[in-house]
């Protein structure tokens, strides 16, 4: 019998036993025979000509086998790197596309392009061999700073996009928008940097690519969230493989946060010299190429107001950002700063006209892309920092000013595209002020001023919208694909069970959390039950994960698939009971037939159902294994309320999170231990680009100062508090799982929180993040002057 | 040029012909295959290379293996008993979630073992100054302090 309990238990999760003991799988513990090495040759400029490449002397260097660059790759016909995201910008015309080589062809566009590959028998020797590659660059003047990248006079880097602006999108009714504004009662204004951040999975990115002759096919091991994705578009677009001789494996993960969705060039070289030299190729990144050549996230610059009638009720909200792509279009970077981010700017609010007005721009740097919460961080500091600014000017509590806002009647269709469905904002906010204990605040500040420290409250009630997506909406937007999720239910003859899902676990803990659906809803133990995933050559197909869709989109498809082996047991049932179909009910993993006591377990109709001597031949198909496709008909939106506290030492300017609490509305729950981790994780990656991370390249060389784990602050054990969460429920109303996805939340919700409090502390009305010890002690010294003078 | 170099690993003695540049790291992964311990950061930052050397903890991506000549070396998959059964640390990792990807876990366990021998009582404070020398991305560390209370009060009963 199974545990009909698992729904909401935090079971213990089935992938730790290999974790803790040494067992995992990652990409670079997979070793083949005569694996070789690959090193790639990095630009050292921001911007530059290559003028030639001279491989002579590396390809003499011991264990060298070959040296591939950007010629031979054109001469193999390899296309560029694709994106998967057509933006059409406020003219009707489509987004400014330059071509992604992943060798360069002729120019490099930011520290870390790829310029050459060396293959050796060994890393290290692979690595010699980069050192005698010989490279002429004539040097160009290079603009890495989102805010100067359409500036007179600044350097091109596409010929195509000669201002370097890939496009000007926009959003809402402009018009209306002005309207209001002009009438205002009360208009804030606040201008945003949103810190560019470097994702830092611990495990760096890997790939190692084998070529079978005698198959003529390939099989790349690669650390990514989403396999088939990978498989598609490097054989579809990139390589013109026939898509059924390529498997991608992506077995175990070391977190992703975004940065392990896209194709990047690594894995397309090794993959294609893995046949042009007949061994297998296995790269692995170093840490300083994984902060100079994965994708970043964020990087905006904004102008944000909000209008305001007397009763501090919003009348109006208008938006200018202008968002970094980085030197090339990663595989979803247009639509971050566009669809995934003006669309949230309503928050929980029924604001009733918004206007966005997005300008995407090319500078020398990385690729910014999808990186934890991608755009609804953005959206949500932009919203809740307005909201709380225009709570201080107005004299109003600002938990006050958020209720007089709150969307209360459900479903409600915001002005940004969006329809939400459910939600309750106010038990999440109320929840949230008792637990942080908000109402002792003025003491706790005052206990703080008594030591000579400075306090600081602040709030951020933040929306997001999640499991990505409706493919109509997501295509009529400019996806070039659907964005739905597969999965199958293979019941094997014991009854037992093995699934296959096209979401794919780097962290997330899907083999317990999907089992624990499946089990229940079978009535089966959850042992009996082991979830595949990253594997195309397992999983019939996959989008994968990111915007925390695994349990909505991910999981319904296996609902679906469930709900299908169940339906073709009932009809085994009754063939084997002697019953009418309809009279057979299922429930606790047993199938009975309706007031009788006549009744069969679930793995006696599995037997059935492959090794029949009495089963309905006429009628039904033996086996019992079952696909389905989930297509969601709405986004999913989970919403909370943060509170931060601060205290602020105002002699080192060193900031201390004193109390974070989190209350979150995720729909159901399938395991609150679960869900709890991805918020803490979450959290601490929004108190990271809130504190202590920021990426800094060099204004004038284009290098990346912030290029190693030693300069680029990463939030350690001491720099977080223990964290203080509860959650609220409305079940997400359009699937069967009533869920709505929880592993952005902290990220989107943290910044805000935390720069709302650190300003209050201060007194000041705006910082910018991270918001360092030296930020934080000069913006006091200026209040100090200001009140001297 | 290769050089001979032989220590204990996990209870077994290793002999083997090295490159005088092969890091110990290295030496673990690619020729002992014992791919438990990883390699995050290349510069003693991330921690999750971390290993026991003659019963402490360090770093194993920040030394070449001819400094380990003769040393006794423990990695994470020498930490759980032979019959599989998991160590108490093991155990409160899994029993409190304090490992989500398992990327930086062993690691993280390998450090936890050595800080709860060289402390006799733990507070949170501690625990987090302590775990400055091992990043973890996916956990916020909340559950990871908790797992190392949990552990080291049951590697003491």
């Amino acid at each position: 019998m199974g545990d009909m309990n698992l729904i909401g238990t935090s079971v213990k999760r089935k992938e730790d036993y290999r974790f803790l003991t040494g067992g995992g799988t990652y990409t670079d513990d997979v070793q083949l025979d005569r694996q070789t090495y690959a090193y790639f040759v990095r630009s050292p400029h921001a911007h530059a000509t290559v003028k030639r490449i001279d491989k002579d002397k590396a390809l003499k260097a011991p264990g060298v086998i070959a040296v591939f660059t950007g010629e031979d790759l054109a001469t193999a016909k390899v296309a560029g790197l694709p994106c998967g995201w057509l933006i059409t910008d406020v003219n009707g015309q489509p987004m400014k596309e330059p071509a992604h080589p992943p060798l360069a062809q002729g120019k490099v566009r930011y520290v870390g392009d790829h310029v050459a590959v060396v293959i050796a028998d060994s890393y290290l020797q692979a690595k010699d061999g980069g050192e005698l590659v010989e490279v002429d660059y004539d040097v160009l003047p290079a603009v890495v700073n989102v805010g100067e990248a359409r500036k007179k006079g600044a350097p091109g880097l596409h010929e195509i996009a000669p201002d370097n602006t890939c496009y000007v999108w926009a959003l809402g009714d402009k018009a209306a928008v002005d309207k209001a504004f002009a009438s205002a009662h009360h208009v804030t204004q606040l201008d945003f940097v949103n810190n560019r951040l470097i994702p830092n999975a611990v495990e760096p990115r890997a790939a190692l690519a084998s070529y079978n002759r005698a198959e003529d096919s390939y099989t790349l091991y690669v650390a990514s969230q989403n396999p088939h994705v990978e498989r598609l578009l490097m054989t579809a677009f990139v390589l013109g493989l026939p898509e059924h001789k390529v498997r991608v494996i992506a077995p175990d993960v070391g977190g992703g946060f975004g940065s392990k969705i896209y194709l990047y060039a690594e894995d397309v070289v090794v993959t294609w010299a893995s046949r042009q030299i007949n061994r297998p190729v296995k790269w692995t990144a170093e840490r300083s190429e994984s902060f100079l050549s994965d994708a970043h996230g964020r990087d905006h610059l904004t102008h944000a107001e909000l209008a305001l009638d007397q009763d501090g009720k919003f009348v109006a909200m208008r938006v200018q950002t202008t968002a970094a792509m980085g030197a090339y279009l990663s595989t979803f970077a247009s639509c971050i700063p566009t669809i995934l981010y003006a669309t949230l700017l309503a928050g929980q609010y029924t604001t009733p006209l918004i206007y966005c007005e997005v300008t995407a721009v090319f500078t020398n740097t990385a690729p910014v892309d999808a990186y934890r919460g991608a755009g609804r961080p953005e959206a949500t500091y932009v919203v809740e920092r307005l909201v709380e600014t225009a709570a201080r000017e107005m004299k109003l509590d600002p938990a006050e000013i958020r209720r007089r806002n709150f969307i209360r009647e459900f479903p409600y269709q915001t002005p940004v595209a969006l329809l939400y469905d459910t939600g309750n904002y106010e038990a999440t906010l109320g929840e949230a002020m008792k637990l942080a204990d908000v109402a002792g605040f003025p003491a706790r500040k005052q206990e703080a001023a008594a030591r000579g420290k400075l306090r600081g409250l602040g709030y951020a009630a933040y929306i997001e919208a999640c499991g990505i997506a409706p493919s109509n909406v997501a295509g009529s937007l400019g996806a070039r694909a659907g964005l739905f999720e597969a999965g199958e239910v293979r019941v094997h003859p014991t009854g037992k069970v093995t699934v296959f899902t096209g979401s794919h676990s780097h962290g997330q803990g899907h083999e317990t959390t999907f089992a624990q659906v499946v089990a229940s809803r079978l009535g089966i133990a959850l042992d009996d039950v082991d979830i595949v995933h990253g594997d195309t050559g397992r999983v019939l197909f996959g989008m994968g994960t990111y915007g925390s869709r695994s349990i909505a989109v991910g999981g319904t498809a296996i609902v679906k698939a469930v709900d299908k082996v169940i339906a073709k047991g009932k009809k085994i049932a009754a063939h084997l009971m002697e019953a009418a179909e309809a009279d057979v009910e299922f429930a606790d993993g047993v199938f009975k037939v309706a007031g009788t006591d006549k009744e069969i377990p679930f793995a006696q109709v599995a037997l059935t159902a492959y090794v029949p001597h009495n089963y309905p031949l006429g009628k039904l198909e033996p086996g019992l294994n079952e696909n389905a496709f989930y297509d969601p008909t709405n986004f999913t939106f989970p919403a909370g309320t943060y509170v931060c506290e601060v205290e602020v030492d105002p002699d080192t300017g060193r900031t201390e999170i004193v109390s974070f609490t989190a209350v979150d509305d995720f729909g159901k729950i399938i395991n609150p231990m679960i869900v709890a981790g991805q918020v803490h994780g979450g959290l601490t990656q929004g108190i990271g680009q809130a504190l202590l991370e920021g990426c800094r390249y060099d204004k004038d060389s284009g290098q990346l100062v912030t290029g190693s784990m030693l300069d680029y602050c990463m939030p350690r054990a001491d720099d977080v508090p223990s964290f203080k969460l509860d959650t609220k429920e409305t079940p997400c109303t359009h699937n069967p799982l009533g869920v709505k996805g929880c592993g952005e939340a902290g990220a989107i919700g943290a910044p805000a929180a935390v720069m709302n409090a650190l300003t209050d502390a201060l007194g000041v009305r705006d910082l910018e993040m991270p918001a360092t010890p030296e930020r934080v002690w000069r913006a006091l010294q200026q209040t100090k002057m200001r009140k001297a003078a | 040029m290769s050089l001979k170099v032989s220590m204990t690993v996990n209870g077994k003695p290793v002999t083997a012909d090295v490159e005088p540049r092969t890091l110990l790291v290295d030496f673990i992964r690619a020729q002992l295959r014992l791919t438990g311990t990883h390699v995050g950061c290349d510069t003693a930052q991330c921690g999750a290379c971390t290993i026991h050397m003659n019963g402490s903890a360090v770093k194993s991506c920040n030394m070449l293996v001819l400094q380990a000549q003769g040393a006794d070396i423990v990695t994470i998959e020498g930490i759980a008993s032979v019959d599989g059964k998991l160590h108490p640390m093991q155990e409160a990792f899994r029993d409190h979630h304090g490992l989500q990807c398992g990327f930086c876990t062993p690691g993280m366990v390998m450090s936890a073992i050595d800080l709860a021998q060289r402390h006799s009582s733990l507070t949170e404070a501690t625990i987090r100054a302590e775990l400055d020398g091992n990043i973890c991305r996916c956990t916020g560390y909340h559950n990871i302090v908790k797992a190392v209370q949990a552990g080291a009060q049951a590697m003491r009963s």
